[in-house]
């Protein structure tokens, strides 16, 4: 027992003197989900537009007036030409223009009949879908207030409801899944580093050559990532509910548990990358870019696995993050309990007992 | 009672491309300092870590107390002392806190066993919060002796301990290993000739194989050829000339003299000087053979093959 108390000690000391693990311990999550939460987000929020009113009667007037009002969209004055609004969606000043045509108001309640023109800029297909989308819900409410005055019969609506995010807020997606990226990276990389470490500077010669249980290396590297790891869960919780506005609708000590469970996961898989490599560049390297890269892409957080092609779907099953990411949503978000997520977290444990039986089964007794 | 077996071990690399060590066996004794010498490469380190348990052998067999470096891997790791060659401590630990690690890692304290290392301790003490990087080369050294001795060990194996150690430093090293000498076996390898002296016996290494073990005074001894150091003005001209001289059997620099080596009765002191006669400033003077003579001796034939 002395032993491991020594041990996890002097693994504290390697790294608090460290200025650069301190940084990649300690800052780059709080400064990643900041970034990822304010930032990167695909929210569109007083985006400039053009509203092109040929009309200029009271119908356009009051659409425009719509639109102006909602915080989506923030209009820019000086464009009224079709010609203008091209040269400015070139130029990026806009990202959307709204035609309205001549005698609006009058085609509109005399002739039953009236069309709006929406150009986007679709270089990017999911901000040009999303603007669309918004500008053509003001435009029908718009119109269904019309219709009101008039109590037209057989017309059909459509109410929408946007479940357990009803603001659309990106920071929903963003948090659960850069706490996946983050935890993932920080603990099996630093985890396979500091292993690795022992090999590069010779002091594995030593140890190997002395009585000690391989288990008690192990173990003392593991214990100070897992205690990191967790402080940093609490940083990113912290940040994302009184920063980001996240809610934690679940069961927080569910929650604590399964980013316990991912966090061992992690350095499973950075105690089986050590065991396997000897340079502390290639274990950095193939951290990074065997972790970091299928998790990004297959975790589901930025791109959605049902759209992608089978052979994908089937090899984003091998990715942890993807299930710790689904556990989080589900938890954290939706307010789920441990009936709805025991198969993924029985993944997770699963795939932490395989890693440590490799790492086992692999751990060298001699020098190579 | 030997403390360290080696029987016919041989080691080979990239597919047995590459001879680490070439059927070598020999055997230390209880309370022996025995040295391994030889230049880089002669497969003193590949000796260390099959004794060590930390390589396996392609073929052969070594013991350690009686303790077989295969089978018995873990009786020997909790007897032996091991010092690699590189460099191996925390340089961002203290002096302290490596000490007390590796005291640790063999589940003893400092305390326990401070009077095996209270005589080098000393001189570390007024540094024992300075990290181990910030140390200079001899007192690192110095620690990871410390750190090797610290679980009292019945063998202690060092890896060349004093490459890249002043002389100053290398001297109060070896008194060390003198002292320490009464309580431990120390196998000990250095490229330095002077060195293997202070051993009470030595083993001359050359690729992977012994050439010759002995007393420094026995290897000395067996030495049968005549040597004279020989000094010019043109030092250059001189080893062409004399290395073009018949039954010459060695001609190397050394110092600011060359040693020159030949059977006793192939040549007379007077006979070389008028062969080299047209040579200013001659100096010739015999003198007796050096370790690194008797290894230049010992290498020179199998080089010449």
């Amino acid at each position: 027992m002395r032993q491991y108390g020594v041990f996890i000690r002097k693994e504290f000391k390697h790294i608090f003197r460290d200025k650069r693990s301190l940084i990649i311990l300690f800052a780059l999550p709080i400064a990643q989900i900041l970034i990822f939460g304010f930032a990167l987000t695909n929210e569109i929020k007083n985006t400039h537009i053009a509203v092109i009113d040929m009309a200029h009667d009271a119908a356009s007037q009051s659409l425009t007036d719509r639109l102006e009002a909602s915080r989506y969209f923030e209009l820019t004055g000086d464009i009224h030409s079709v010609a203008d609004a091209d040269a400015a969606l070139l130029a990026d000043k806009i990202k959307m223009a709204i035609v309205i045509p001549a005698d609006f108001n009058n085609s509109l309640m005399h002739g039953h009949a009236s069309q709006v023109q929406l150009i986007t800029d679709a270089t990017d297909p999911n901000t040009a879908t999303t603007l669309q989308l918004y500008a053509s819900a003001i435009i029908r409410d718009f119109q269904s207030d019309i219709n009101d005055q008039f109590k037209l019969p057989y017309s059909l609506h459509t109410e929408v409801r946007m479940m357990y995010n009803p603001q659309l807020k990106g920071a929903y997606l963003f948090v659960p899944g850069v706490m996946g990226m983050i935890l993932l990276l920080i603990s099996a990389m630093m985890t396979s580093i500091a292993i690795v470490r022992e090999k590069e500077i010779n002091t594995m010669e030593i140890i190997l050559a002395s009585p000690l249980r391989p288990i008690v290396l192990i173990l003392s590297k593991a214990v100070p990532y897992i205690v990191i790891s967790m402080v940093n869960v609490t940083t990113i919780l912290l940040i994302g509910v009184f920063i980001l506005g996240l809610p934690v609708a679940g069961n927080i000590f569910l929650l604590i548990g399964v980013c316990l469970l991912f966090i061992l996961t992690a350095i499973a898989l950075g105690l089986m990358i050590s065991n396997i490599i000897d340079s502390q560049q290639t274990a950095m390297f193939i951290s990074l870019m065997g972790l970091m890269l299928p998790t990004l892409i297959l975790s589901g957080f930025m791109f959605p696995i049902e759209n992608m092609p089978v052979p994908m779907q089937v090899l984003s099953n091998i990715v942890p993050t993807k299930w710790f990411f689904i556990i989080v949503k589900d938890v954290m978000i939706k307010g789920l309990g441990f009936a709805s997520i025991w198969r993924e977290v029985l993944i997770l444990a699963g795939m932490t007992a395989f890693f440590l039986f490799v790492s086992y089964r692999k751990f060298k007794i001699r020098l190579a | 009672m030997s403390a360290v077996i080696v029987e016919h071990i041989t080691k080979t690399f990239n597919k047995g491309k590459i001879k680490a060590l070439d059927n070598v066996s020999f055997s230390v004794q209880e309370g022996e300092l025995f040295g391994l010498i030889g230049p880089d490469g002669a497969g003193k380190t590949s000796l260390f870590r099959i004794l060590t348990t930390l390589w396996l052998a392609d073929s052969g067999k070594a013991e350690v107390k009686g303790l077989d470096v295969v089978q018995d891997y873990k009786a020997i790791r909790k007897r032996i002392g091991y010092m690699p060659g590189k460099f191996s401590l925390y340089q961002d630990l203290t002096v302290e806190e490596n000490l007390s690690f590796f005291a640790t890692l063999f589940n003893t304290t400092i305390r326990e066993n401070y009077d095996l290392v209270k005589d080098i301790y000393v001189q570390l003490e007024p540094f024992k919060d300075r990290k181990a990087g910030k140390l200079s080369g001899g007192m690192k050294q110095k620690l990871a002796l410390c750190c090797a001795l610290i679980h009292k060990p019945d063998v202690l194996f060092l890896d060349e301990p004093t490459t890249g150690v002043d002389p100053v430093s290398r001297k109060e090293f070896w008194e060390m290993l003198r002292r320490l000498q009464s309580r431990i076996t120390i196998i000990v390898s250095t490229p330095y000739m002077d060195e293997a002296t202070l051993c009470d016996r030595i083993a001359l290494m050359q690729d992977g194989r012994i050439m010759q073990l002995d007393t420094p005074e026995g290897i000395v001894r067996s030495f049968n050829d005549t040597l004279l150091s020989i000094r010019g003005n043109d030092m250059f001209g001189l080893i062409g000339a004399i290395r073009a001289l018949p039954e010459i059997s060695g001609c190397y620099a050394f110092g600011e003299s060359l040693h020159v080596r030949f059977p006793a009765d192939a040549w007379t002191e007077t006979g070389l000087r008028s062969a080299l006669e047209q040579f200013s400033g001659l100096v010739i003077e015999p003198i007796t053979p050096g370790i690194e003579d008797c290894f230049m001796a010992l290498i020179e034939p199998h080089a010449a093959h």
